[in-house]
């Protein structure tokens, strides 16, 4: 279906990827650590490696979790967009396959959260 | 109609000062005057069997608010003069002022703008004159409320730029962005929205909780205005009722039309209502009754009912329904942990529930809150004692619908997020639920356009690319006083000076503090 209006309704996505000045948003979501509310939105170039975006970025947003010290996410278990996904850390994000609004899922077997809550 | 009695009984007057005010036009065409009524496919087959609710008539309407008003305003004054404010529970209680004041009020306003437009685009004089009444209603009641709050303002912080900040702070699109989607609608799908999903179905878990919550912690300001509001909010009810029934009944060709409606804004109010839950659970220091209770009350009992009733006409209770009935379970915690950790970034201020508060959650929650919630608040009850309250220093992933940030978990499996992707003409747009997203695919051209508050920071729209910037100069947020956390904030140290307890005993990390404000 389709939005019924008075007129011819037609109109620029608010978020295409060209409104974010040759950057593009991602989002990292850490499964069983819902200390962090939501998944992450960050901003990444598409031309970072993957290795940089790991230490830069996802490092540095889930470091306050304690489970963080303990965590390997390079043998994580990796989806993108809800498909597997293995990351190869000298990837680019584009050859990567990583696009504008994508979403990494990253998940740490063995570690549940504070007391094991998922938190 | 001829009058021939001088004093005209109630029906008569309500016959010639609403129905005979309207008449048939014989130079432009009803189309060119009524532009707005049929393009949403709802039809209307015969005005005149609108039962007016109320037969209320102007002059009738304006004696009965001018009384209540005045009765308002001299207990504000009473209030005021008798520094009202220090009678309150705990300041903390404040806090919820604040959501109210720039999440609810300014919704008001949005309230009388859509009636006063979609009242314009009804040939039925009967609705239209209805629709007036409650545009006033609507205008007056962002009036009391700002007037309400306004001596609080003199005392704390965070009430200074509501209409300003409405527009611009990330969580208040939430409450925008719902009047926003209803307003720009055609006029059956506002009043569905508004009249029949909101005021109707869901209003008593707005302001029965808002109001009992401000009685029990002493909040005589807000609860004379919740009084005085009252008796025109069980008019918008009735309203609201008829609406539904009355466009149901005009033709079974829009029934299928009135539950896509239903659907979308039973999950947009549900939604919507996660604030509501997390003041009731969370930021009243004397508790009413738990979110989960008055849910199953207001919605699952008074909504069951109503279903029921409306089952003749083909409607069957809200999509998603059962949904929303389990996370009443969740839901206020939820939103709770994300304003705690998105302090920085709120007029408001947040804190770890105390022990005894814990324990009541527990009881509350009993299938829940020790499981899920209460090791994530221990574990940052205690960072903030040794020093580290945690902050979240990140930008949460948001609802392209509802536009909260992705917090909600799925029916069966509390440890996971519930989300949802899909991809539109390219471009791919995440959501909270089926719920949500099922809105979307109805009309993305509409939901496309959203204006998502974190995405538009990152287009650099806001003022500034780091969050300090962005809420000091784009939200009007004073940095260090309207937000953080609550423990040492200005606003504890004012309510402990008010109670004559010290409050150099501390500040940010003090326990001693802690112990005080208990
Ligand atoms: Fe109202
Ligand atoms: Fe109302
Ligand atoms: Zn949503």
């Amino acid at each position: 279906m389709s939005v019924n209006a008075l007129y011819d309704y037609k109109f620029e996505s608010r978020d295409k990827v060209e409104n974010f000045h040759g950057m593009q948003v991602l989002y990292i979501y850490w499964p069983h650590h819902l200390m962090f509310c939501s998944p992450v939105a960050v901003m990444v170039s598409p031309d970072m490696t993957f290795g940089d975006f790991l230490e830069q970025v996802l490092k540095p947003a889930f470091a306050s979790h304690p489970d963080s010290a303990k965590a390997d996410f390079v043998k994580a278990e990796w989806k993108l967009n809800d498909e597997p996904f293995t990351p190869v850390m000298s990837a680019t994000m584009k050859d990567s396959g990583i696009d504008h609004k994508s979403m990494l899922t990253v998940t740490t077997p063995g570690l549940d959260g504070i007391s094991g809550s998922g938190s | 109609m001829a009058i021939k009695n001088k004093k005209l009984n109630l029906k008569d007057k309500y016959q010639y000062l609403t129905r005979d005010m309207a008449w048939e036009p014989t130079y432009q065409k009803k189309k060119d005057i009524f532009p707005d009524e049929d393009f949403e496919g709802i039809k209307i087959t015969d005005w005149s069997q609108w039962e007016d609710p109320f037969r209320l008539t102007m002059d009738a309407y304006w004696k009965y608010q001018a009384e209540k008003e005045k009765k308002l305003y001299a207990i504000f004054d009473a209030f005021a003069q008798n520094n009202g404010h220090q009678n309150i529970s705990d300041a903390r209680y404040v806090n919820a002022l604040k959501l109210f004041l720039t999440g609810v009020s300014p919704l008001e306003h949005a309230a009388f703008q859509g009636y006063a437009r979609v009242g314009r685009q009804f040939s039925g004089a009967g609705a239209r004159v209805a629709c007036q009444m409650q545009a006033i209603d609507e205008l007056r009641h962002s009036q009391t409320q700002q007037h309400a709050m306004s001596h609080y303002n003199k005392h704390f912080n965070g009430l200074h730029d509501a209409a300003h900040m409405h527009d611009r702070v990330w969580f208040l699109s939430v409450p925008k962005s719902f009047f926003d989607d209803a307003r720009s609608a055609g006029p059956f799908e506002f009043l569905t929205a508004i009249s029949f999903s909101f005021e109707y179905v869901l209003t008593n878990l707005l302001f029965v909780p808002f109001m009992s919550g401000a009685a029990y912690n002493g909040d005589m300001a807000t609860v004379t205005f919740g009084f005085s509001a009252q008796s025109d909010e069980a008019r918008h009810m009735t309203l609201g009722l008829e609406v539904i029934k009355f466009i149901l009944e005009q033709h079974e060709d829009n029934v299928p039309i009135v539950q896509r409606w239903i659907d979308k804004w039973f999950w947009r109010g549900f939604r919507l209502l996660s604030l509501v839950g997390m003041m009731m659970d969370y930021m009243l220091p004397n508790k009413v009754m738990s979110w989960a209770e008055a849910w199953e009350v207001y919605y699952e009992q008074n909504g069951g009912a109503l279903f029921k009733d409306l089952e003749r006409y083909g409607i069957r209770p809200p999509k998603y329904q059962d949904i929303a009935n389990d996370a009443k379970h969740h839901v206020s915690h939820q939103a709770w942990s994300t304003f705690y950790q998105y302090s920085h970034a709120t007029n408001f201020h947040t804190w770890m529930p105390e022990k005894e508060e814990m324990d009541w959650l527990s009881q509350k929650y009993p299938d829940t809150f020790d499981r899920y919630y209460r090791p994530r608040f221990e574990h940052w009850a205690k960072e903030h004692a040794e020093g580290r309250r945690f902050y979240n220093n990140t930008l949460p992933q948001l609802c392209q619908v509802c536009q909260i940030p992705t917090i909600f978990t799925e029916k069966d499996d509390p440890t996971m997020l519930s989300h949802r992707q899909i991809v539109h003409e390219g471009e791919r747009f995440h959501f909270c639920s089926d719920g949500c997203c099922d809105i979307f695919k109805n009309e993305p051209e509409k939901y496309v356009q959203a204006w998502l508050p974190v995405h538009q920071i990152y287009q650099g729209n806001c003022e500034g690319s780091d969050v300090e910037t962005v809420v000091s100069k784009y939200y009007h947020i004073n940095i260090g006083e309207d937000n953080f956390e609550y423990i040492g904030s200005p606003d504890h140290k004012r309510w402990l000076s008010i109670k004559g307890k010290s409050s150099d005993a501390k500040d940010a990390k003090g326990e001693s503090a802690d112990q005080d404000a208990a």
